[in-house]
């Protein structure tokens, strides 16, 4: 080939470039792909952390990188389908593995406790596998308070069970760099253990944190807890209004009789649900904020 | 004895790059700077432990693909070429060439893990120069870790030790067989601390004897590996380093030494 003729060459190898590109967005706008049959379901073809282990010699922090990038992935993208088709199966798999694949990776586990437990449609409601993560995370770093606290704090909010919350806030204390707030958590569970005033304290320590996921997370916690307080408030005072015969409850018949000066919202502005036959106060299902991690009595 | 090795040294890492090794680093920077303005968005604040995860694993890769690809040609070219005819009639011994083509190899890969490390040493003083002091107070390590140099350097002698195996082999295989041995060795060497407790998953006494044996004998790559443990900031003491570092070298004598005596024996008439 002369060398006069190579720039023609390459000239030519751009303008076929382009042609495949222009083709490409020609056959697409005459033929429309067909999406949702193209929509591919997620899948973990190896579910074994140890055979991932042996199929990257060397290069395990990197996958443990992209099964935490998938994880957040199988999070973010199940938060935000169709109500009704939330699917988090994938998320334990997906962190096991990042946390087999690298043992000290600490937001993996972290983000298990928080999420795993965060109830469904939220998250896949399971503080079982969030606890089972936060032990492996000790089994790691058995010095690492961060860990013992989160668990505490899973026992605390998701499972209620105070007793166990008390236990791993003592040892969470007991670790070395642990700070100065954690040891008087322990009597708070165990005394205070339906004071929302504890909760608060924990969601405000988690707000200091750097991630803006967890900081959301503890706004949004914060503002139901604040929900919880502007129920306990409103109930007393729809109980209090008496029904005549073929009426129920609503904002409008309250407001009218002088109980509420309108219709009360949510900390996230949304209007409070009341159920006209029974007079339940509640956050509504639209709400940001549905469901509280408190269940509002039944009647 | 030197003065025969340097030229034979220069010429290989001349070749190098006139063979387009110094694109890897081209694209070893792109990696790192697209990496870097990417994964911000995908991994939840983990983006400056992805960042020295994904350049210490890519130094380390890029090495290696250098060190075999290269390595395996190093004598098979000449031999191919029948330059060996022309080189072995001047006053270079063939333990001497063996050592020059050895040191330019060296050199190639200093030059590329330097100028790598370099890299991701200006991605990481940009992303900590970009973060809130509260964001960068809760990182294992500091962005701009010294520590990071101690996996660098155990990189470089792994890949240094890589590269006397591919250069063994290739002095009397071919440079296909070199690769395949070259790679299957380094794999076995990942998996070689398996060997050591072999005993405790097989009944048979020669069995374990032999796998005991095998573990002294291969090499021990994964002992190279501290990429992990320097990432989260944990210690690595300067008597591991130093004791790694010496089994390298070693290991690295053993091989060019074994080498020069095959290739001595070679008959190029």
């Amino acid at each position: 080939m002369s060398g006069r003729g190579s720039p023609l060459l390459a000239v030519a190898a751009v303008a076929a470039l382009g042609g495949a590109v222009a083709l490409q967005a020609a056959r697409d706008a005459a033929y429309p792909r067909d999406e949702a049959a193209q929509v591919r379901t997620e899948q973990l073809y190896v579910r074994s952390p140890e055979a991932i282990k042996r199929l990257a010699p060397g290069f395990n922090a990197l996958a443990a990188d992209v099964y935490w990038i998938r994880a957040i992935q199988h999070f973010g993208g199940a938060r935000l389908a169709e109500p009704g088709a939330q699917d988090y199966s994938l998320l334990f798999p997906l962190l096991d593995i990042a946390t087999t694949l690298d043992p000290y990776f600490n937001i993996a586990y972290r983000f298990g406790a928080i999420f795993l437990s965060e109830p469904h449609p939220g998250g896949p409601g399971r503080p079982d596998l969030a606890v089972r993560l936060l032990q492996k995370g000790i089994a790691a770093q058995p010095t690492r308070w961060q860990y013992y606290h989160d668990l505490a704090f899973v026992h605390y909010w998701h499972t209620r069970d105070y007793e166990a919350a008390a236990e791993w806030f003592r040892r969470a204390s007991e670790q070395p760099d642990a700070p100065a707030w954690l040891a008087p958590m322990v009597p708070v569970m165990l005394t205070r253990a339906e004071d929302r005033t504890s909760a608060r304290t924990l969601w405000h320590q988690i707000m200091q944190s750097d991630q803006q996921w967890l900081q959301r997370t503890a706004e949004r916690s914060l503002m139901q807890l604040d929900a919880l307080d502007a129920i306990d408030v409103l109930q007393p005072i729809v109980d209090r209004v008496a029904l005549s015969a073929g009426e129920q409850y609503s904002w409008g018949l309250l407001a009218r009789r002088g109980a509420v000066r309108g219709t009360p919202l949510d900390p996230a502005g949304v209007p409070f649900e009341l159920y006209p036959e029974s007079g339940i106060v509640s956050v509504s299902r639209s709400s940001p904020l549905f469901p509280l991690p408190v269940e509002t009595p039944a009647r | 004895m030197s003065v025969n090795i340097k030229p034979i040294a220069v010429h290989v890492f001349r070749e190098s790059v006139r063979d387009r090794v110094p694109y890897t680093l081209v694209l070893f920077a792109v990696l790192l700077i697209a990496a870097s303005f990417l994964l911000g968005q995908l991994t939840a604040g983990q983006d400056i432990k992805i960042i020295k995860d994904l350049g210490l694993a890519a130094t380390s890769l890029f090495g290696l693909f250098i060190a075999v690809f290269i390595g395996i040609a190093l004598v098979s070219k000449e031999v191919e070429r029948r330059s060996i005819y022309g080189l072995l009639t001047k006053p270079v011994s063939r333990a001497q060439f063996i050592a020059g083509k050895y040191a330019g190899l060296l050199v190639t890969l200093a030059v590329n893990v330097a100028i790598m490390t370099a890299a991701l040493y200006l991605v990481l003083a940009y992303m900590t120069w970009q973060e809130p002091a509260n964001v960068r107070a809760a990182w294992d390590a500091p962005g701009v870790d010294p520590a990071l140099l101690g996996a660098v350097l155990l990189i470089f002698v792994e890949l240094a030790l890589v590269t006397a195996i591919a250069l063994f082999f290739s002095t009397f295989s071919t440079p296909m067989l070199s690769a395949a041995l070259t790679l299957g060795l380094w794999i076995a060497g990942r998996f070689n601390a398996d060997l050591r407790n072999f005993d405790a998953v097989v009944e048979s006494a020669p069995a374990a004897w032999l796998a005991r044996v095998l573990y002294h004998v291969l090499p021990d790559f994964s002992a190279f590996d501290v990429k992990l443990q320097v990432v989260h900031g944990l210690p690595i003491s300067a008597g591991y380093l130093a004791a790694t570092v010496a089994y390298g070298g070693a290991y690295i004598l053993a091989l060019l030494l074994a080498a020069t005596v095959i290739f001595a024996r070679r008959d190029f008439k």
